[in-house]
């Protein structure tokens, strides 16, 4: 049994005599298609707009219609909003995985499901709570298409009796959601009020999970990572878009499209300021994004792993032509296809270096929705600043799932748009060398095409600092020597670590993106269960900062968390640090396709510390190989 | 910008007052007689008599022969040597970023039927304002000779080998996709050419124009159908071209019947004198069935094939601002706090 699979007894969150408020998981298993999406944002929203701190997850396959998916509801007073190993509270609408989800439970769990499933006969150590769905929609509508879409409505009224999840707040979201049709949010309602009414008068109330009313989300708001892109993208300007549809990343560019149509449309004349495109594949996709950047325009491409594959050639071209463009990469699990709705921080080497000979690329980690939006303005300013592309290494838990947020801040930096050349800067530089370093920090002057500046010529091939073809060894070399110092200015313009020491701690830890939620928590979980102090540093780019190495140098051993099986941030980390300093790195991996979690660190972390770690009550009462799909 | 110096000698210039040395570019790199270097003579014509500004094009291209070429001419335009038959994006970014740009695309018959077939065939449909030239001498040159897609049937390499595989005929694939401005010519017939070049920057939209350019190199042997005696003796004009740029008048007076004419986006008009009777330029049907009769003659028909002045160009049907993308003030770009406070109040 992989050492993720153990798990330490969880604090008493199924003890018979307290209730538990505010700290549980929902998980509801349905089936794709069928419409459960709106019943569980409206869930997600409730609970949120009740201030309790939540998230919302979303595991799905690659299909459209018919497969089995889970969407899992974390509530967390104490606002630990990473993916909860377990789960405390089941729905199970789909015949197809109820068995399997019910085994994967622990001892104590609630199941609110579907009365013909008869779930009760499986374990005898469970909630039940049955609820002939089908006889309740009966009494919503006859008509067979809208008793299927609002179905899963009802299992939200049932909760809503049962936890205390205020059925007002849930007519709001559900106004939210279908704003502008009433009709549409009437007859959910009903559903609501018949799924409420149910539960009020047939269901006993037997387990201790309580939604109540907090103060916990003022100034926030409830978005996904790809939207918090878009506006980011938005905000700073970008005005050529190239994209081709993928999955994680899609809905960044489909919402930026949506966001530019609405706000950057001339309201007298109906014309736009951008263009956007859909590419004939991801290599015209950057092609595009490079060939605007190169003619002045903010632009941008948005993929996942397998785009990036692709877009190899082009990177290269743009890195050593010294071409200004934004790239974000949503990752997705696998090499190949591999789990393409599944998320993973697998892209790390592949993009650092991505393309042939020496090429590197500037990358920004971001965490959370907030900066989603704060480093696609970096981005933006970053990629003209140092001409080259920069890659925003986002991941499908982040993008495609609902985040609490703080509302975004609007910038209060103008907008960095690099060493243009004009007549000023001719006359203090005298001749115009495209590759020529005349500051001194690697970052030349260029020239934007129709703008009666001197001309040059843009090229793959080698080149001397007059932008000339050179084959010269001497040329090439002085050329890719620059381009390192070039990077070596970089370091201390990319967005800073967040660095939290602890003095009394031996050991430290290094993530970075959504990786940090599992790790927030599990640090508390390493005090709490084994008094085990720990620093922590946040990376939030590449290259590096000087002070990664220091944060290293205080600690006697350091765990570099992520998710992918090779260790990637720490094989990137290695390649700069010194022997003896890379001998410190550990390394906690998460790579099964869902979010990492908090149990998983912490049990990895204290099983490599030393610690024995105890089976939990619920590992033991469910078999090995079970809960393969409920997770 | 460059401008015109006067000059003692009182030089010739153009109509914008440039004088012809500023549209060349630097010295060539090619083989002696490559079919290339006329080709860039014929631009820098081109683009001197129609008066274009230099540093108002972009001069693209991908990989190849070919695609060194925008190096030897208008060297005070910029230029961009994009990646093995990606340079149709490049060029697109290019002109979202600023539409007022003159586009010039020169691409091979390899970095377009090979490699680039994908990019080609988009450029094509989304008619993208830019005169792309495919310098097309049916091998590949820079690595020594092997054959291209658009090498004929029996066609043989200097080795003996002969190409069994049917070309591609770029301008029926050209048409089929919905270009806009489709012509042939050969890099030997200065007369044609230079007038399919000025047609081609009057025309708003793609104007693509596969022009036969032997390799003397590697595919100019007795056996090749794309070397200069084979091109001479099988090239089949379909009209006569005079092409009247919009700021001259009309000089030569045409017989009735004799002669279509077609007015392009500029306001330049082009002259067509039939030769093939009834042959009508502005008709797909019509144009593909001459490709393929001259082709099953083993001909090659030259001259404006196709041309529709009146679709929309891609970048227009944007409906983008006045001014260049590119240049917009952060004012018009960045919305206001307003806005920001607008999309957060939906979330809330």
């Amino acid at each position: 049994m992989p050492a993720s699979d153990l798990a330490v007894e969880e604090r008493p969150s199924t003890s018979l005599t307290k209730p538990v408020v505010n700290d549980f998981s929902i998980q509801v298993a349905t089936v794709n298609g069928s419409g459960s999406q709106t019943a569980n944002l409206v869930l997600l929203r409730s609970i949120f707009q009740m201030g309790v701190p939540v998230s919302g997850k979303n595991l799905f396959p690659s299909n459209i219609a018919g497969l089995p998916t889970w969407f899992t509801i974390r509530a967390n007073k104490d606002g630990y909003i990473a993916r909860k190993k377990e789960i405390d509270v089941l729905v199970a609408m789909n015949a197809e995985t109820a068995r399997e989800d019910v085994l994967g439970l622990r001892a104590g769990a609630v199941v609110v499901y579907d009365e013909p499933l008869k779930l009760d006969t499986v374990r005898d150590d469970l909630i039940f709570y049955p609820v002939p769905f089908d006889t309740l929609v009966g009494e919503v509508s006859r008509d067979v298409k809208l008793r299927r879409r609002v179905r899963n409505m009802i299992y939200d009224g049932v909760l809503a009796k049962l936890f205390g999840v205020e059925i007002d707040e849930m007519e709001k979201a559900l106004r939210k959601q279908f704003g502008t049709k009433p009709k549409v949010v009437e007859i959910n309602r009903e559903a609501l009020d018949v799924g409420y009414a149910f539960a009020d008068a047939k269901l006993e109330k037997r387990d201790h999970f309580r939604v109540e009313p907090m103060e916990g989300n003022q100034g926030r708001i409830l978005i996904d990572g790809n939207a918090a892109s878009a506006v980011g993208c938005l905000m700073a300007g970008v005005t050529v878009v190239a994209w081709y549809p993928i999955t994680p990343s899609s809905s960044l560019c489909e919402t930026l499209i949506s966001y530019l149509r609405r706000y950057r449309v001339d309201k007298k004349t109906g014309k736009a300021t951008f263009a956007v495109v859909q590419a004939e594949d991801e290599i015209a996709a950057l092609g595009m994004a490079i060939g605007g950047g190169w003619a002045g325009a903010r632009s941008m491409t948005a993929t996942s792993g397998p785009g990036i594959s692709l877009m190899g050639e082009f990177a290269g071209l743009a890195y050593y032509s010294e071409v200004p463009c934004v790239v974000f990469d949503v990752q997705r699990v696998g090499p190949s296809t591999g789990l393409p709705t599944r998320t993973a921080q697998g892209d790390v080497l592949s993009t650092a270096f991505l393309s042939h000979g020496d090429s590197r690329h500037p990358l920004l980690f971001p965490c959370s929705p907030e900066e989603c939006f704060e480093m696609a303005i970096s981005a933006f300013d970053l990629a003209e600043r140092f001409q080259t592309p920069v890659f925003v290494l986002s991941d499908l838990d982040l993008g495609m799932n609902t985040w609490m947020a703080n509302e975004f801040e609007y910038p209060d930096k103008p907008m960095d748009r690099g060493k243009v050349l004009d007549e000023d800067t001719l006359e203090r530089i005298g001749r115009f060398g495209r590759y020529r370093d005349v500051d001194g920090d690697g970052i030349t002057y260029r020239s934007i095409p129709g703008t009666s500046m001197p001309a040059y010529f843009c090229r793959g091939s080698g080149h001397n600092e007059w932008g000339q073809y050179s084959e010269r060894s001497d040329d090439y070399k002085k050329n890719v020597d620059r381009l390192t110092r070039k990077f070596e200015t970089a370091r201390n313009w990319m967005p800073a670590p967040i660095v939290e020491i602890n003095r009394k701690a031996r050991i430290g830890i290094v993530a970075y993106g959504t990786t940090h939620w599992a790790v927030v928590e599990s640090r508390d979980q390493l005090v709490a269960e084994a008094d085990l102090q720990t620093s922590y540093y946040r990376l939030r780019a590449y290259p590096f900062r000087s002070a990664l190495a220091s944060f290293i140098e205080r600690h006697d051993r350091v765990y570099v968390i992520e998710q992918n099986r090779d260790a990637q941030m720490s094989t990137l980390m290695r390649i700069e640090l010194r022997a003896e300093l890379a001998g410190r790195l550990r390394s906690v991996l998460h790579y099964s396709g869902e979010p990492i979690d908090a149990r998983s660190i912490t049990d990895d972390v204290l099983i490599q510390e030393g610690y024995r770690v105890e089976y939990s009550a619920f590992s033991g009462a469910v078999p090995q190989d079970a809960g393969v799909g409920g997770e | 910008m460059p401008t015109a110096t006067p000059s003692p000698k009182k030089k010739k210039v153009n109509r914008i007052g440039l004088e012809l040395p500023i549209y060349r570019g630097s010295k060539t790199t090619l083989c002696a007689g490559c079919g290339h270097n006329a080709i860039s003579e014929r631009v820098v014509d081109a683009c001197f008599t129609m008066g274009i500004q230099p540093d108002r094009v972009v001069k693209l291209s991908g990989i190849g022969c070919s695609s060194k070429s925008p190096a030897y001419f208008l060297g005070s335009a910029h230029g961009f040597n994009a990646v093995h038959g990606r340079m149709p994006s490049v060029g697109t970014g290019a002109m979202l970023a600023n539409k007022d740009l003159v586009a010039i695309g020169v691409s091979g018959d390899g970095d377009t039927g090979a490699i680039g077939i994908g990019q080609f065939v988009h450029l094509m449909r989304r008619n993208l304002p830019m005169v792309y030239i495919i310098e097309d001498n049916g091998c590949y040159g820079l690595t020594k000779g092997q054959f291209s897609p658009t090498a004929d049937v029996g066609s043989t390499l200097k080795t003996g080998v002969v190409n069994d595989l049917a070309p591609i005929d770029t301008c029926a694939l050209a048409i089929e996709l919905g270009a806009t401005f489709v012509a042939r010519s050969f890099s030997g017939d200065k007369k044609q050419l230079t007038a399919l070049l000025k047609a081609a920057l009057s025309h708003r939209g793609i104007a693509m124009l596969d022009v036969l350019s032997p390799c003397v190199t590697f595919n100019d042997h007795e056996g090749s159908t794309k070397s200069y005696s084979y091109a001479k003796s099988h090239e089949e004009p379909i009209e006569e071209i005079d092409f009247v740029p919009y700021f001259e008048d009309i000089t030569v007076e045409y017989e009735p019947g004799t002669t279509r004419e077609v007015t392009l986006h500029d306001g330049s008009r082009l002259f067509l004198k039939k030769l093939d009777e009834g042959y009508n330029a502005t008709d797909r049907a019509q144009a593909m069935r001459v490709l393929r009769e001259t082709r099953a003659r083993g001909e090659f028909a030259t001259g404006l094939v196709f041309v529709d002045p009146v679709a929309e160009d891609f970048v227009t049907s944007l409906n983008l601002v006045d001014e260049p993308l590119a240049s917009l003030s952060e004012g018009r770009v960045r919305p206001s706090r307003s806005v920001l406070d607008d999309i957060m109040g939906g979330l809330r």
